[in-house]
């Protein structure tokens, strides 16, 4: 995965950063599914290896498949990117290790989740169970978040369209 | 596209399997991995594959943009709707335990009517966006 990251910083030509991109998205997934995080594996599966790299593709055909060359040496935003990584890995170093049994996740709802699930939804899978039952109102949120970019794009789109239309009368 | 006849054999073979895994993974999500989002996801994958195949036209003809834009709207008033049904019913809002006489059984009705919403949503904005990618050259060409 390392690999494919410097390819596609690297890669000037954006249909072999597309296909690695995807690529990666497949990589992710085993990861995911070697966590046992088999839910998040499949919608990395689906939307970062399958729907984002149909919509790439398609902005590609779009705009043309090479990079320009960067106007200026990009010295700046490296710097800021430099400081803010350094920040989030000061950052982790104040959360719990990983797969910590003591960590306050793992020691305060989890096990009620993980122990009534069942009798209080009947639904075995928790993830499911959690999402929409006890989580609904975040997920409410979240189908509210894809539906604004739904309306966004569609407003944005439109509006382009029709005002190139009133420009050329026909 | 519409002339490579081994892919458009492939696809024509795959499509329904598609979207017969995608409703497998709907109403199977409390049992297995999946639910609202991925089988969405994998709807709206299974037509994009035929926009691609048979041209943008086809699918439109097939799933048109009206139905899309519903969608979009409609799976966030099912979910909402859930929670007002709740609140009619004499519970707080998305309270599920209020829509069936076991509450158990509430639960589950809620849980499948909310991941209902969430993959009309999702598969409506995921097709609308690709319409509206694809669509773009053509209609500056025409």
């Amino acid at each position: 995965m390392a690999v494919l990251t410097v390819g596609v910083a690297v890669q000037r030509n954006l249909f072999s950063v597309v296909v690695l991109s995807g690529i990666y998205s497949f990589l992710m997934a085993t990861v995911l599914v070697a966590l046992d995080a088999v839910d998040v594996a499949m919608t990395e599966a689906s939307v970062g290896a399958g729907i984002s790299t149909v919509l790439l593709l398609g902005a590609l055909s779009l705009c043309g498949g090479e990079e320009a060359k960067p106007l200026q040496r990009p010295w700046l935003p490296l710097a800021v990117a430099i400081v803010i990584v350094a920040a989030l890995v000061y950052g982790t170093l104040g959360l719990p290790g990983f797969s910590d049994p003591q960590a306050p996740i793992h020691v305060v709802v989890a096990p009620r989740y993980l122990a009534q699930s069942i009798a209080e939804t009947g639904v075995p899978n928790v993830v499911t169970s959690v999402l929409a039952s006890y989580r609904g109102y975040d997920t409410l949120g979240e189908t509210t978040v894809v539906f604004t970019a739904g309306a966004g794009v569609i407003a944005l789109l439109r509006r382009a369209r029709r005002r190139r239309a009133g420009k050329t009368p026909r | 596209m519409k002339g490579l006849l081994i892919l458009r054999i492939v696809s024509k073979l795959l499509i329904p399997y598609i979207l017969v895994f995608a409703l497998y993974v709907q109403f199977h999500g409390d049992f297995g991995p999946g639910g609202g989002f991925q089988a969405g996801v994998i709807a709206a994958a299974a037509i994009m594959l035929y926009g691609l195949i048979f041209g943008l036209p086809s699918a439109r003809r097939m799933v048109p943009d009206a139905v899309v834009e519903t969608m979009v709207g409609l799976g966030v008033l099912i979910y909402a709707g859930v929670g007002v049904v709740g609140l009619l019913l004499g519970g707080n809002y998305l309270d599920y335990f209020v829509l069936h006489r076991d509450p158990v059984a509430g639960q589950l009705r809620g849980i499948f009517w909310v991941e209902v919403g969430v993959a009309v949503t999702v598969s409506g904005v995921m097709l609308k966006i690709f319409y509206m990618f694809a669509g773009r050259r053509r209609r500056e060409d025409a």
